[in-house]
């Protein structure tokens, strides 16, 4: 259980002409919390990771692990454990052996270190194969095995993974993501979880960093960043498909599309000069034949019909948006009709951010 | 750390390496006579006389392509060849695989020589004689199974659980054994070829049998060497140190693809 | 990896090519050789079905006990020296960097040169008058002529062969010590695995596929020696370096005689099939 501070923390590979693949943050992990890092390749998430297990000295800024600096420590000083993205497990051994490894390695006695293996084996459910080679087991067990060999020492303060179901099977996916919140739960570490699939992020962690292109765009709660997402590129990243940007202008004191104007959830004026649009998603938006309040003209330009929800996309003004509809075929207007932004669900966005 | 340690041992025995290669460069800056008859640790005069020899004579330069020539020929079809066969018996179980495996190396427990006769026998039938393509052919016998023990190996340290997510993501076989499988098995990729590219290069037995005069490797040459004056040790040195050439440029090539090992995708 | 291969029949296409390319090369020599072997070939179209005459002759022979024990002893020597010497090398290559590539360059020449001119230039490298090796050594008192002494011949034959054939096993090595992942480095450290577990228990085990090719390899090539040694001494002083195919050799070139010299070639041939075959059981997965 420790706390996490980053300060000023960031890291570039190569020299000092090359870009940053980290920029200079400041931030606090709290102890005991479950966190994602979520963002595409290359957004700089496997690096601050690594900085925080040690496998990289950042560039510059210092790591604190519970107010102490562990900046020059290397990771097996820091009391952390890290999941990697395949199975990482000492083939030759038994999957006993395996979890023993670093308490042996520390010269914990067999008849202290059996006893702890054991209860770290129950916790994972691997109690039945400890006496089976590692070699043997399917990627979801070996990486249980390989989290097992973190559990095992007692000083463990935080959990890092890198991405660990990446070669599991989809469905053991759900079971494996199970387990680790379970093992949230039950052990109070703190987890860091690095990911570039929102579902697992948003089911897994009670806070997600949203990442892209070596800075943090946003940190909040699952429903934080999907209902108020406070940067375009949350807005697109998260959500299946991502949020709806509709180009628009301000006129007196309120956005307008298309002349009608739209009421917004955002309270203040924008910038001048900046580029405006404003953000609803698909789940929101809804359809009517009719015109009214916030309600924009569109045309239906495709109908996606997925069973449990309709897909139907939308030509409003120049720009394409998605509507995403529970109700049913039945329900569809005709080919022209109106798109009704409801007001607490949109957003104005000047150039990249949301206006609050 | 431990490290050091052996980068000392390596750096040692790369001495221990230059040293008869040194000898054979010395050798080759000197005349037959002072090679057999006086020591010195530096030649007295750097003389390029044998390298004239060798340039100037059209059956040495020849010989040299013909040789590049058949050789990479072999390369390339071993390689090509034992890509599909190797990820077989590293993903599969089919009727006799490992049976197959072993037999497949089996063809290299016999000298080249127990197949001379054959071979001579069977590309004079089929018209391939005095051909590049006849040694190349002949050569597989000895690199193809070299080429799929190896490339097994390296298959085999690969996950097959990256083969099933490419399926599941959608991938054609063809299109990830392209683009997903192949650049994770670079390191056996590039030591395989440079070992087809030695073996056949050096094998100087069959490639002498099977040509005459249009493919005439650099095997007729090198043992052509003993004359009526003895054997001509300056010549057969400098034409030494011409053989290490290609080959060094060849591993010098593939040292990325050595070096670079695994690489599991990037996030 | 999960336990068993799945069946696939399907997967002999993909064998098919090393098949033709292999198979019919291999066999058509095979049949001849055993053909040749049950026969006495007295001159062309005269040939005699003796059975297993030659067989029983050649078992009996000591030329042949001697020969197979000095190559016994040859080979042994050979792989208790180049496979570990081999990989200690392979260890201290670096990952990158120019060093990397001027040792992989350096190690790679020796395997380079036409197996006649290695035999040639270690003849005139260990003579002690004239060659480097040779006139070291007798610079520091020592008493060394391969041409004479036995003891001499064999160490020199060795070295030779070593100097010759490590680099194999060290560059084998060293590919297969590139494709472990990073991670498992990673891990190591994390879980505080000292410099030897890394090697024993992440290493080793990764490199046993590839280390087994070169045992093989080293097995066999060494097995079936004879430029080298035949060119740098001959077989001499008397018999002391003549290992097994330069025996074979004798026998076929000095005797024209077909018929042993087909059945000694079989004999050879299972002989290294049998210790290969032993060998490679032994190296395999006990799955």
């Amino acid at each position: 259980m420790a706390r996490i501070d980053l300060e000023d923390v960031g890291h570039r590979y190569g020299s000092a002409d090359d870009a940053w693949a980290l920029r200079p943050l400041t931030m606090t992990w709290n102890d005991g919390g479950a966190y994602a890092l979520l963002g595409p390749s290359g957004c700089g998430k496997t690096t601050l990771l690594n900085i925080i297990s040690g496998l990289i000295a950042p560039t510059r800024g210092k790591v604190l692990f519970d107010g102490r600096d562990v900046t020059a420590l290397p990771p097996e000083a820091r009391n952390i454990a890290q999941v990697f993205q395949f199975p990482v497990v000492y083939d030759t051994m038994t999957v006993f052996d395996n979890l023993a490894f670093p308490l042996r390695n520390r010269g914990w006695s067999t008849a202290k270190l059996r006893q702890r293996v054991e209860e770290v084996a129950d916790i994972l459910e691997l109690r039945a194969d400890l006496g089976r080679r590692a070699r043997a087991l399917s990627a979801d067990q070996k990486q249980k095995i390989s989290l097992g060999r973190g559990l095992v020492r007692p000083d463990v303060a935080a959990v890092l993974f890198d991405e660990p179901l990446t070669v599991i099977d989809p469905h053991l996916k759900w079971l494996l993501r199970r387990k680790l919140k379970q093992i949230h739960q039950q052990l109070k570490l703190s987890l860091l979880y690095v990911t570039h699939d929102q579902t697992e992020a948003l089911t897994f962690a009670d806070q997600v960093v949203v990442m892209s292109q070596g800075e943090i765009v946003q940190i909040g709660t699952p429903e934080q960043l999907f209902e108020t997402p406070a940067h375009r590129f949350v807005g697109h990243f998260i959500g299946s498909p991502g949020m709806n940007f509709l180009p628009c202008e301000w006129r007196e004191g309120a956005a307008t599309i298309a002349g009608v104007r739209v009421e917004t959830s955002s309270r203040q004026t924008p910038p001048p000069g900046a580029a405006l649009s404003i953000g609803v998603r698909p789940e929101y938006l809804e359809l009517s034949s009719t015109p009214g309040p916030n309600a924009v003209p569109a045309r239906v330009a495709a109908i996606r019909d997925q069973g449990i929800q309709t897909m139907v996309q939308l030509e409003v003004g120049t720009s394409l948006a998605w509507a995403k509809l529970r109700d049913g075929a039945a329900a569809l207007p005709s080919a022209a009709a109106f798109a009704r932004l409801p007001p607490a669900r949109c957003a104005v966005y000047a150039d990249e951010r949301r206006v609050p | 750390m431990r490290r050091k340690y052996s980068w000392l041992v390596l750096a040692l025995y790369l001495v221990f390496t230059l040293a008869p290669i040194y000898w054979m460069v010395h050798m080759s800056l000197r005349n037959n006579l002072a090679i057999t008859s006086t020591f010195a640790w530096l030649p007295e005069s750097l003389s390029f006389a044998n390298y004239a020899t060798i340039f100037t004579d059209p059956a040495w330069y020849d010989g040299y392509l013909n040789s590049i020539i058949y050789v990479v020929l072999n390369t390339i079809l071993s390689v090509a060849v034992a890509l599909p066969a190797a990820y077989a018996f590293s993903r599969y179980s089919f009727l006799g695989d490992k049976h197959l495996f072993f037999w497949l190396l089996t063809n290299r427990m016999t000298p080249p020589a127990v197949f001379l006769l054959p071979f001579f026998q069977l590309y004079t039938a089929i018209g391939l004689m005095d051909t590049h393509l006849a040694v190349a052919l002949a050569h597989m016998v000895f690199n193809v199974p070299l080429a799929v023990w190896i490339l097994e190996g390296f298959m085999s340290a690969v996950p097959r659980e990256i083969d099933e997510t490419a399926y599941i993501d959608g991938y054609s076989f063809p299109r990830f054994f392209v683009k997903l499988f192949l650049p994770l098995i670079k390191a056996g990729i590039g030591v395989t070829a440079f070992f087809c590219f030695m073996f056949s290069w050096v094998e100087l037995l069959l490639a002498r049998t099977l040509t005459s005069v249009d493919a005439k490797p650099i095997a007729a040459t090198m043992t052509r060497t003993v004359s009526a004056a003895g054997m001509d040790w300056g010549t057969l040195a400098a034409a030494g140190v011409l053989t290490i050439v290609p080959g060094a440029l060849v591993i010098y090539f593939v040292r990325h693809y050595i070096a670079k090992g695994f690489a599991m995708g990037r996030v | 990896m999960s336990s068993a291969r799945p069946v696939n029949q399907r997967a002999w296409w993909f064998v098919l090519p090393v098949l033709i390319s292999v198979a019919f090369s291999a066999l058509v020599p095979l049949m001849t050789i055993v053909n040749y072997s049950v026969q006495d070939i007295l001159g062309p179209d005269q040939a005699v079905f003796v059975g297993m005459e030659w067989y029983r002759e050649i078992l009996r022979d000591p030329d042949l006990h001697g020969a197979l024990l000095r190559q016994l002893i040859f080979t042994t020597a050979v792989l208790a020296i180049e496979i570990p010497l081999g990989i200690v090398l392979a260890l201290g290559i670096p990952e990158r960097g120019w060093r990397a590539s001027l040792a992989l360059v350096l190690l790679a020449m020796p395997l380079l040169i036409p197996w006649n001119v290695v035999g040639t230039i270690w003849q005139i490298f260990a003579r002690g008058d004239i060659g480097l090796l040779g006139y070291v050594l007798t610079q520091f008192g020592i008493d060394y002529n391969y041409s004479q002494h036995p003891t001499d011949a064999w160490v020199t034959v060795l070295v030779m062969d070593v100097w010759h054939w490590t680099p194999l096993v060290a560059l084998l090595s060293y590919a297969a010590l590139r494709a472990i992942p990073e991670p498992f480095y990673q891990a190591a450290r994390i879980d505080g695995a000292s410099r030897w577990a890394v090697f024993r228990h992440i290493e080793l085990p990764k490199m046993r596929g590839v280390l087994t090719i070169a045992l093989l390899l080293r097995l066999m090539d060494s097995f079936m020696i004879y430029t080298e040694p035949f060119v740098l001494t001959g077989g001499g002083p008397g018999t002391a370096t003549t290992f097994l195919s330069q025996y074979l050799t004798q026998k076929a070139v000095g005797q024209f005689d077909l018929g042993p010299a087909a059945a000694f070639s079989l004999v050879y041939f299972l002989i290294i099939l049998l210790l290969c075959f032993v060998l490679y059981n032994f190296m395999k997965d006990p799955q």
